[in-house]
């Protein structure tokens, strides 16, 4: 029996590295501290059905091949199109990632991460007024106030309380729980909410103007805050930046519920804001909850490779970028592209129906090991290893720490690392021959 | 195996006393030798100014420069420097390129290597995050790179220092530069980060930590002792208390006496400062601002135990980065600028302001003229250390600017015509007309860094040296820098060669091919007894069971971020 300590939890963008995976005869037999969603995921490798053999897709029907052939396809559609879209990239290496930018330089093609539907607002906001972050660690060890605020990590990131932020016990923190005031802000009463000591319930799409007020009351401002805003009492909104101003390390946690409601990258901007007044009178950070376990990394190496941090268009073959015009969405909901690459995401499931309906149309290839909505639009499905699990390789946690997967088992799936360098070399050899 | 020779090489070679001399390079396999076949590959360099490949001993090419990108997308447009900066496409031997303060991975590697730099001194290392480090490291093509790892805000350390454990202290650094595969010891404003995270700060080298109980005095002393004790091959490398504050040259002076008394383990200095210009300031507020480079300059003349780096100010948009927290918060509220920050859990943490240096702002103009009077009035050039703290003072694709600079009193004097006259009144710089010459160039680019960071195969063209070599389109004997001055920038912005381990990787100003560079670390733990290595490890170990959010065994850096390492075994030394 081979067992692998401070094994690293491939789901969200907690990270959990301390997890005990027990291996007999090359099958997962025990997976100890992993939350349930990580549990299911490290399990479900077997549990789950896999794409078995790579597919293509002939009078409709998608039918097994072998992975040269659908490598080969594959390097005939990028090189055919004239924009391709390649997207997704959030579950897997940061190696990969590396890869998929130069394939999509060498095509030249427009290349996006699920951030464009998730946290990419985020990376606008730290454009317009930068962010300040923190490690995990320094809310563990320090923070006596911590706010989640539209985000809900008992049932996303059900770990981050315990190893980071609610319970957490530190060098100056040591009552853990006790000593530290936990306030959540959010539109419905979420089970964090209900665990909180403060529970604000903001209205719909009113974010931006509850962070503006409570900006206005650190900044003793009180005057210009109206009796309610975005369905919050004044008194209460007092009491926030009161709390604020007189913790000696407080963070917000922000998720969604910020960047995907009305003002988008602005209720970014606004928490950043926010801080940059409130550090003059007592230390606070802020850090974004990230969803998929590297969609930080996939920021990361896109940022140093090219310049920006998503939304990349290499058509011109240099680095365009203007999120709006060249995020994944809004290539499809335009239109245009006339091809798609999509790996480790499932934009079949969670894209607006009329990008999926560009999806439909356009060749579309996907690298995934499992099923999913994607695959019924695809014309060639190549199975990829689970990273993380069967594959190795880096990822970003939620604060920009880099740790390094581990591989648990062995699979005959090729990694999405070597699928993507297979095809590059191959679309290299094809434009060599053209 | 592969063997070149260049002709008719003008040699500016300070470490081997070589004065701009006409001869040849033999190169076989990567390497200078006495000679080489007649097959070998014949490069013609008609007379032309060659020097070793340049070093920069103090820059930000990977970990927090992505954090300046992802602030600053406007910057990958900026093209003020032609042909080094703004977007470039893709070429059949080149990546996309992307940046002007804050270039993507591969314009760093070519625009270093057009400029004849073959080796990159990453000036820190955030330890817990040294895997990002090392990956950007691989993905700048051509250059060698090594980093300097953070200690100066670390818990252990504080602890070791507070304790008066100075055999642990030296087993834990060398524990720290094996996990994150740092090359020397990096100190940032010794104390203030763990301040900072209180948000607070230090202000002399005697105020005492927050629940530490240690100042930053003893941080430093205890430092610099450790270093020596380990036989590094780098000093350590401070970037002192108050940078960038009027009158914190009181401080510069007080971290640079109380080094006075350390014993260099090597033939080098005890002491390096970090971007002297953002710490040579007098006056009492920003009203009374004043350069203090003269006191400066006048200690550093009578002292052998230091060295610096100027941190020149180049005047447009830069962008500052430094693990300097609290002091990138007050910049960011002065300038009313965006602000990132990054904390560190138990080591030290991290800012990023964007700046403007405009020549119509006294202080702006000041800051210019420091860099220049402290490299000039500095006598000896081997304690001089060319920089602008790249992107800090200035990107460094603009080092050709301040090498003009340095070279020609009459361009120092048609800029300083242009500058507001409080700024005139509060510098020295009118009065110094000492002009560099291609010799000393050479000292601060090149041969003191070799000294410095004590790594004998880089930074000259003896035999045996590492084949990394530039050739400028100048004849030496034909050119006058202090009038031709514009000519100067011109032919070092763009080299007719540069040759990295004996391949050629620019010809005529373009990059012909990109081979990958190597990633220096340097090996201490042989300098460690075992017995007091086993109970340091145990002590690393508590802070990991308690406090850290990462287990150990993820923190250190493996095998796998250093494709092709070389590694400096101190106890060989």
């Amino acid at each position: 029996m081979n067992v692998i300590t401070d094994a690293i939890c491939p789901f969200c963008g907690s990270l959990c590295d301390d997890l005990t995976i027990k291996v007999e005869n090359n099958k997962i037999t025990d997976i100890q501290r992993a939350c349930v969603l990580g549990h299911n995921k490290i399990a479900g490798v077997t549990d789950h059905a896999r794409i078995e053999a790579p597919l293509v897709r002939k009078d409709g029907e998608l039918v097994e091949t072998t992975y040269e052939d659908a490598i080969e396809r594959a390097a005939e559609i990028l090189v055919n199109s004239k924009r391709a879209l390649s997207y997704g990239w959030s579950s897997t290496s940061c190696e990969a990632v590396s890869k998929a930018i130069e394939l999509a330089e060498e095509t030249g093609s427009v290349i996006d991460s699920c951030a464009n539907v998730c946290h990419g607002p985020t990376t606008l906001a730290v454009h317009e007024k930068g962010s300040p972050a923190a490690s995990l660690g320094q809310v563990k060890n320090r923070a006596d106030l911590v706010i989640f605020w539209g985000c809900n990590p008992v049932h996303a990131h059900p770990r981050h309380m315990s190893r980071y932020s609610m319970y957490a016990k530190g060098f100056f923190t040591k009552k853990g729980r006790k000593g530290r005031h936990i306030a959540v802000v959010d539109v419905r009463e979420t089970d964090t909410a209900k665990i909180a000591d403060t529970y604000v319930q903001v209205d719909p799409g009113c974010d931006f103007m509850l962070l503006q007020a409570i900006r206005s009351a650190i900044n003793d401002n009180e005057d210009v805050i109206p009796e309610i805003v975005g369905g919050v009492p004044k008194e209460t909104i007092l009491e926030l930046a009161t709390m604020m101003k007189e913790a000696r390390f407080s963070c917000v946690f922000y998720g969604m519920g910020t960047t995907q409601t009305r003002s988008k990258y602005k209720n970014g901007d606004a928490v950043s804001s926010l801080l940059y007044d409130l550090n003059q009178y007592s230390k606070s950070v802020m850090i974004p909850m990230r969803g998929h376990y590297n969609v930080t990394g996939f920021g990361q190496v896109c940022n140093w490779e090219t310049g920006y941090p998503n939304a990349v268009d290499f058509t011109r073959k240099f680095a365009y970028y203007n999120p709006g015009e060249t995020g994944a969405s809004d290539t499809l909901l335009r239109g245009d592209v006339d091809a798609a690459l999509v790996a480790a995401a499932d934009p079949g499931s969670h894209f607006a129906q009329e990008a999926v309906k560009c999806l439909a149309k356009i060749p579309l290839i996907q690298i995934d090991p499992y099923h999913n909505p994607t695959t019924e639009l695809a014309d060639i499905v190549i199975p990829a290893a689970v990273v993380g699990v069967e594959a190795e390789g880096t990822a970003y946690r939620m604060d920009s720490i880099p740790l390094r997967m581990k591989k648990f088992i062995d699979t005959d799936f090729k990694s999405d690392e070597q699928i993507v360098t297979d095809i590059l070399e191959k679309v290299r050899e094809l434009k060599r021959g053209a | 195996m592969s063997e070149l020779i260049i002709k008719n090489a003008a040699v500016c070679d300070p470490l081997n006393g070589i004065n701009c001399e006409k001869m040849d390079i033999a190169v076989k396999d990567g390497k200078i030798v006495e000679s080489v076949s007649s097959n070998a590959d014949t490069i013609d360099a008609k007379g032309k100014l060659t020097m070793a490949g340049a070093i920069d001993g103090h820059t930000h090419c990977a970990g927090k420069i992505n954090v300046g990108r992802l602030m600053s997308p406007h910057d990958m447009r900026m093209n003020p420097v032609n042909g080094l900066s703004g977007l470039q496409p893709a070429t059949s031997v080149t990546r996309a390129q992307a940046g002007y303060n804050t270039p993507n991975t591969f314009a760093l590697g070519y625009r270093y290597s057009k400029l004849g730099y073959t080796t990159l001194s990453e000036a820190a290392i955030s330890m817990m995050a040294a895997k990002h480090t090392h990956e950007e490291f691989e993905s700048i093509p051509i250059l060698d790179k090594w980093g300097l790892t953070l200690f100066g805000n670390n818990w252990q350390v504080m602890n070791y220092v507070r304790d008066e454990e100075p055999e642990k202290l030296a087993a834990y650094l060398a524990w720290g530069l094996r996990a994150t595969r740092g090359f020397g010891i990096k100190v940032v404003n010794p104390g203030g980060g763990e301040a900072w995270g209180w948000g607070k700060n230090v202000t002399s080298i005697d105020d005492e930590v927050p629940d530490f109980d240690v100042t930053p005095r003893e941080i430093l002393v205890e430092l610099a002792k450790a270093n020596e004790d380990l036989n590094l091959p780098h000093s350590i490398h401070v970037h002192c208390n108050n940078l960038g504050k009027p009158g914190n040259y009181e401080t510069t002076l007080d971290t640079m006496k109380i080094m006075e008394g350390i014993k260099a383990a090597r033939d080098r200095q005890v002491l390096h400062l970090a971007h002297l210009q953002f710490h040579a300031y007098a006056g009492n507020s920003w009203r009374e601002f004043e350069s203090a480079s003269t006191q400066l300059a006048d200690y550093i003349n009578t002292k052998d135990h230091l060295t610096f780096d100027m941190g020149q100010v180049i005047f447009g948009p830069a962008m500052t980065m430094t693990a300097d927290g609290p002091l990138e918060y007050s910049n960011a509220r002065m300038l009313h600028s965006k602000w990132s920050n990054k904390d560190v859990e138990l080591e030290d943490g991290a800012g990023v302001v964007p700046i403007v240096y405009s020549p119509k702002s006294f202080v702006n103009s000041v800051q210019w003229a420091i860099g220049l009077e402290l490299a000039l009035l500095v006598d000896d050039p081997w304690k001089v250390m060319f920089t602008t703290d790249s992107p800090n003072g200035g990107s460094f694709v603009n080092y050709p600017e301040a090498y003009s600079l340095l070279m020609s009193a009459k361009k120092r004097e048609q800029i300083i015509e242009t500058l507001p006259e409080l700024a005139i009144d509060r510098m020295v710089l009118p009065g110094i007309d000492r002009e560099l010459s291609f010799y000393e160039l050479a000292v601060m680019t090149r041969a003191l860094q070799s000294k410095m960071f004590s790594v004998d195969t880089i930074g000259h063209l003896g035999i045996g040296a590492n084949a990394d070599i530039a050739i400028y389109d100048i004849i030496p004997d034909k050119i006058d820098a202090g009038i031709e001055h514009e000519k100067v920038k011109q032919a070092l912005s763009a080299t007719s060669y540069t040759i990295k381990s004996g391949n050629l990787v620019v010809q005529d100003g373009e990059i012909v091919s990109s081979p990958r560079g190597k990633t220096y670390w340097v090996n201490a733990s042989g300098r460690v007894p075992s017995e007091i290595n086993e109970v340091t490890l145990k002590d690393i170990q508590n802070n990991f069971r308690k406090y850290y959010t990462v287990a150990m065994s993820n923190y250190v850096v493996d095998d796998h971020y250093l494709p092709n390492p070389i590694e400096i075994n101190t106890q060989e030394a």
